[in-house]
């Protein structure tokens, strides 16, 4: 994390719209994110000042940009975009947001991924609002390398803003549960299938803890290396409450390697973690926290 | 006219303090977590994560939930052990000029005593502040918390072997906190920290299963602030060294709530997670009190609740 850039920006909603049923995408004022949100960190956002809910909530952040300059000239306004899943209170209260209203979000904040731009190809699997941080990692990977996406969901209404990666120059592939969009399946089937055919690739994951358990399967068994994003539930997202860890590989009573999610992560390399000791009925989400 | 500047100082056992605004053990890491927000040095004083003897790896996950208006937690006293800290952690906290306190625990008396051993020999360290009521590990010290023999044995066993100044942090989780109060005075601590975090559960109804891995966890926020409040009028008027008021302060008018029922110097916990600033602005707000109200000295506020 960069914390020099790490601030509690008092802002407000640019734009707060449904993209497909339950999923939402929300814009927000942000000076400063384009130069300093790296692909894969995120922001709490306080979703109102009142209670509840009393804690913040943890999304990954989406996209960063720039609006073009208005009429009078002044530069544009920088702005970040956050997607998220109504599941809760919390993202029932984002929902009902509209421009202009107030909101608080600090960061950016995490370590995020670490691009390995040596020519070999980029894979990306994401699964629902998994997507989330895959697409600046792809924004910046399509700069110097050939890029896959490999996108699940349980139907067509989980696979989320796939266009934009098309635009890219991002090779997609799809796949839902029920066959109601791309292929029938899980997403990892096609994963199997691509490092099948080698040679050396890198990957780079982010969804539900089963999917992304099967994904570092794969990709262990190809000796493939693969950097995985987490969510999980947070107080403070700075690393002082210690609620969001992870259990490090060889950690032990004795010797406890528990990591933060939210400091050491959410990208963690997947050698990094004990995938046998990790909770995968997980699905506090980042992006779409309750 | 021009407002006098007031003075916020007050004093704790001992440590003159700039103002009475400090966060509480737990919610603010080892101070480096929050340096990047603000500087450290605007604190009445830091307070450190619990510390024990050896690493310590705490509960499983989930560890937090959140609650109508508070958080459960049960981290289980997760920290990186006395000689870590001291290698890792205290060449930071050396260099601020606010005071050190070094939160600890043990898992037995003889942890208890050596602990305070090591702390004795950092200068870095101001005062230490003794953990008898976490509620989440057996032997994390609620076992001596809430029994005031037991109590008054482990703080006057640290109390022989650590010469700073010893604030010892009381549990709620008991029937009478006076009785807790006393024992522990008498024990000879210097200062009181009311109150550590009310036992608490909270059950998922779609799985029927508790929330938290160790099914029960210590509730903190905005919920527990009047019963805390009412356990720092208590144990202030049993005793006579002063107490630090601690549950679900989230802005100054909070502080002074406690202030008022009692309180020498405040504690700010979940609040730092909310706000990495919270307390920069209780500490502005509580100034902006004494101006608007005419109070030269905040400590003139302590005790003053007016009861018929």
């Amino acid at each position: 994390m960069n914390e020099q850039t790490v601030k509690n920006l008092k802002t407000q909603v640019l734009s707060n719209q449904e993209i497909t049923p339950g999923y939402f995408r929300m814009r927000i004022l942000a000076p400063g994110y384009p130069k300093s949100a790296l692909p894969g960190q995120f922001v709490m956002v306080r979703v109102q000042r009142s209670l509840p809910p009393l804690l913040r909530r943890p999304f990954g952040i989406f996209r960063t940009g720039v609006l073009p300059p208005d009429c009078e000239g002044l530069p544009g306004k920088e702005y970040l975009e956050i997607l998220y899943k109504v599941v809760g209170r919390g993202t029932e209260i984002l929902r009902d947001l509209h421009q202009g209203d107030r909101i608080e979000v600090l960061g950016p904040l995490g370590r995020g991924f670490t691009a390995s731009l040596d020519g070999r190809e980029q894979i990306l699997v994401g699964g629902g609002i998994g997507l989330v941080p895959l697409y600046m990692l792809a924004r910046e990977l399509v700069k110097t390398s050939k890029v896959r996406l490999y996108m699940g969901g349980r139907t067509r209404e989980d696979i989320l803003c796939v266009t934009e990666f098309d635009r890219l120059g991002v090779e997609t592939y799809v796949s839902t549960d029920d066959g109601s969009l791309g292929e029938q399946g899980f997403v990892t089937q096609a994963l199997e299938r691509r490092l099948a055919q080698g040679p050396g690739a890198l990957v780079y994951a982010c969804g539900p803890m089963p999917m992304l358990d099967a994904v570092q399967k794969i990709c262990r068994a190809k000796d493939v290396e693969l950097q995985v994003s987490l969510e999980a539930l947070m107080a403070c997202g700075v690393g002082a409450c210690l609620g969001c860890v992870v259990m490090g590989e060889g950690h032990s009573e004795e010797t406890p390697r528990y990591l933060c999610s939210c400091k050491e992560g959410p990208v963690f390399d997947a050698r990094e973690l004990a995938w046998q000791r990790l909770d995968m009925e997980n699905d506090y989400c980042e992006g779409c926290a309750s | 006219m021009t407002a006098i500047k007031p003075d916020l100082s007050v004093e704790v056992a001992g440590l003159v303090l700039k103002n009475p605004v400090m966060p509480a053990s737990g919610t603010f890491g080892y101070g480096a977590e929050y340096a990047p927000f603000f500087d450290l040095n605007d604190l009445g004083a830091i307070v450190t994560k619990g510390l024990s003897l050896k690493p310590k790896a705490g509960n499983p996950t989930p560890r937090i939930a959140e609650t109508e208006g508070g958080m459960l937690n049960a981290i289980g006293l997760q920290n990186v052990g006395i000689d870590a800290f001291i290698r890792e952690k205290v060449p930071l906290l050396g260099t601020l000029s606010t005071p050190v306190i070094a939160n600890f625990f043990g898992n037995s008396l003889e942890e208890y005593g050596e602990v305070a051993d090591r702390l004795s020999n950092i200068p870095e360290i101001a005062a230490a502040e003794l953990n008898i009521s976490c509620p989440n590990v057996k032997k994390g010290g609620i076992v001596f918390g809430t029994d005031p023999k037991a109590a008054a044995e482990v703080v006057s066993l640290v109390r022989r072997r650590f010469s700073k100044p010893l604030i010892v942090k009381l549990t709620p989780n008991v029937t009478d906190i006076a009785l807790m109060a006393k024992a522990v005075e008498e024990a000879g601590a210097d200062a009181l920290c009311c109150i550590n975090t009310i036992t608490g559960m909270s059950i998922d109804v779609h799985t029927r299963r508790p929330r938290l891995a160790n099914t029960t966890g210590g509730l903190s926020g905005p919920a527990i602030r009047p019963v805390a409040v009412r356990m720092v009028y208590q144990a202030a008027k049993a005793v006579s060294i002063p107490v630090i008021g601690v549950g679900g302060i989230m802005k100054a008018e909070d502080a002074l709530e406690f202030l008022i029922a009692g309180a020498t110097a405040v504690q700010v916990g979940t609040a730092n997670f909310i706000d990495p600033c919270a307390m920069v602005e209780i500490i502005r707000g509580l100034e902006a009190f004494c101006v608007a109200r005419n109070i030269g000295r905040i400590r003139d506020l302590t005790g003053s609740v007016l009861i018929q």
